[in-house]
């Protein structure tokens, strides 16, 4: 008998139990689908919780003041912005950017706005927060030396004061000076609890002059030349500053603190590594369970064809043709089944799932393809065989 | 002479051990010329069936020789056994077994399948058998579709259908009406006629009359063994 013949003895097989073939590879391919997706929710959420950070800037470190103002020992001033720009001593800074920032009231032919950071910068700020300029054009350096009233106001700022109205080359009043507005800003996504968008951006000798005054600064904001060199930064900066204020070496306290954004990247990615790891855990236990669901049927199946078996082994079907028609079937249900959850999942994860986009793990699918074909190779195949090598009136009267 | 298509020498079956040892088979010794036409007969538990399962090589005995058409098949290991099943043997159960949900004419192909028989040959042969036994029109119908009568008539078909020195037929009136029955020994009369070698089990005295001989079995051993006709070949 030949192979071929075998493999339509097998088909003929499952189209004769339509429905048991159709029930195991659903739960075959319900298990697949379940693992591969719930894998991908894990690894999309992981991947949108880094996406934010990095929105941040991933290579800049932020210099704030530990002091509560005032004082003159523990502020951060332009001096020591303009020190930090240094190629000898902090040869993989990029640029610094001196910021001051304040609370101000934006007002625009009569309505008023509360913008909760009205923030005074040079233009290199923009590229080093990764705060790109949507519609108009940031400040240049130009604005920034002369002095000149420009804005970059934020999107949520602009939908505020202006419903309706294209906000470039308008003027708007902060703190009774007339500031005329050049770009606005792309949508940031917000990652706490304040609005990102909520903000606007102007050169700092302007904001200096009208807002804050020209004390201490509110922070200073340091561009490493890669992310890679941002611990580099963070070191030279420290030399830099403990110099400039006077901090005797082994200092345990500084007057100034630095934030590291990629430190907050690291901590948020291991929360995420740990979301993933538990979402594998929910996988795998679904893995198990669908795999003990392929086993019953499987092990059904058999046990009811025992007979089938004993009838085919008294008409003289050698043990080997048994075995193979019986395995051929298996690996069809569990291939076909697979190959369907894969689908099946694919096709999910182009869906948002609880807010999450959904992004496929391609080891995910292979392990979940895998695992659920050899639980179905494995208990389709063993108990055929078994059935297969017991004597014919032995297999005719299992019950 | 030729040589007898089935041949046991002093054939014992024991299942179980110890106290719960039963001995099916306490010694049987039978020939049966070509051409023969047997039935045994017995009580329930006096081994009949024991001594059909052997016949049928669907079991093995514990001790004793059997010859099939000159062949030890108690040493057959299981390729060459299943080619003895294949080959010398059809065998017709009292449930008749079929394969569920499959046709009656591929359940008549199937031991041309096992066989290596070409599909178109196959096919041709199957439908011939099913001719032979009157089901020529109801090929295509699956076995619950077809009456217990019917039902029995495609199993002879599959029995024969690979030409068997030996028909062995379990019972194979036992689950069917008057009418039904009398439709199978019909076939089995002719298929005697045309000289195949016929062994069955009944439990009916009307059945075991129509044979060439009768064989009754008591506590699995042979008490009686009368020729009621001559072997014609």
């Amino acid at each position: 008998m030949t192979f071929y013949e075998i493999v339509r003895f097998a088909l003929r097989g499952l189209s004769a139990n339509k429905l048991r073939s159709a029930l195991t590879m659903l739960g075959i391919l319900i298990g697949v689908a379940a693992v591969i997706l719930l894998v991908a929710v894990g690894n999309g959420s992981a991947k949108a919780i880094s996406d934010r950070i990095e929105a941040l800037g991933t290579n800049t470190i932020t210099v704030m003041s530990t002091g509560r103002g005032g004082s003159t020992s523990t502020a951060i001033t332009k001096e020591m912005a303009d020190a930090l720009a240094d190629p000898v001593l902090a040869p993989d800074v990029r640029s610094v950017s001196p910021v001051v920032s304040a609370a101000a009231t934006v007002t625009y032919e009569g309505t008023d706005h509360d913008v909760n950071s009205f923030v005074g910068t040079t233009p290199g700020w923009f590229t080093a927060s990764n705060t790109p300029v949507g519609r108009g054009a940031a400040f240049t350096a130009d604005d920034e030396a002369q002095g000149r009233r420009v804005v970059v106001i934020g999107s949520t700022v602009a939908e505020e004061l202006f419903p309706g109205v294209d906000p470039i080359d308008q003027q708007v009043t902060v703190g009774g000076a007339l500031f005329t507005v050049v770009g606005v800003l792309d949508e940031k996504s917000s990652t706490g609890f304040q609005d990102a968008n909520d903000t606007a951006i102007a050169p700092l000798t302007a904001v200096r002059q009208v807002l804050t005054g020209y004390g201490s600064l509110t922070s200073i904001l340091v561009e490493a030349a890669a992310p890679d060199q941002v611990d580099a930064v963070q070191s030279q900066v420290s030399a830099i500053l403990n110099q400039k204020m006077s901090v005797a070496d082994g200092s345990t306290t500084t007057p100034y603190r630095i934030q590291n954004a990629s430190q907050l990247l690291e901590t948020q990615t291991e929360t995420a590594d740990t979301f993933t790891t538990l979402l594998g855990a929910v996988a795998a236990i679904s893995l198990l369970v669908g795999g003990i669901g392929i086993t019953n049927i499987m092990l059904v199946t058999v046990t009811e064809r025992t007979r089938e078996i004993g009838i085919r082994k008294a008409l003289g079907a050698p043990r080997r043709t048994i075995l193979t028609q019986f395995l051929i079937e298996a690996t069809l249900l569990s291939v076909l089944g697979g190959a369907l959850g894969v689908a099946a999942a694919l096709i999910g994860s182009s869906f948002e799932i609880v807010g999450v986009k959904p992004v496929i793990v391609p080891s995910s699918v292979g392990l979940a393809l895998g695992v659920s074909i050899a639980i179905g190779l494995f208990f389709g195949g063993l108990p055929a065989g078994r059935a297969a090598r017991l004597r014919p009136i032995d297999a005719l009267r299992y019950e | 002479m030729s040589r007898p298509v089935l041949d046991v020498r002093d054939l014992k079956k024991i299942y179980g051990e110890g106290e719960a040892t039963v001995h099916a088979l306490r010694g049987v010794s039978l020939t049966v010329e070509r051409g023969d036409y047997v039935a045994i007969m017995g009580s329930s538990g006096s081994g009949k069936s024991t001594l059909m399962n052997i016949l049928g090589a669907l079991d093995v005995p514990s001790s004793g020789a059997y010859l099939l058409d000159g062949v030890d098949v108690s040493r057959l290991a299981d390729r060459q056994l299943a080619l003895a099943r294949n080959r010398l043997i059809g065998f017709i159960f009292q449930a008749f077994n079929l394969i569920p949900r499959t046709s009656a004419v591929a359940n008549v192909e199937l031991p041309l399948a096992y066989a290596g028989v070409k599909p178109r040959e196959r096919r041709r042969r199957a439908m011939a058998a099913l001719d032979l036994v009157g089901l020529a029109d109801r090929a295509r119908h699956e076995p619950n579709q077809l009456s217990g009568g019917q039902q029995q008539r495609v199993a002879v078909a599959r029995a024969l259908v690979t030409e068997p020195a030996l028909l062995l037929a379990d019972e194979p009136t036992g689950n069917l009406d008057t009418r039904s029955t009398e439709d199978v020994l019909t076939v089995f009369d002719e298929l005697n006629a045309a000289g195949r070698t016929i062994v069955l089990i009944t439990h009916e005295p009307e059945v075991g009359d129509r044979t060439k001989r009768l064989i009754r079995l008591v506590d699995g051993r042979i008490v009686h063994d009368a020729r009621q006709a001559p072997v014609t070949v």
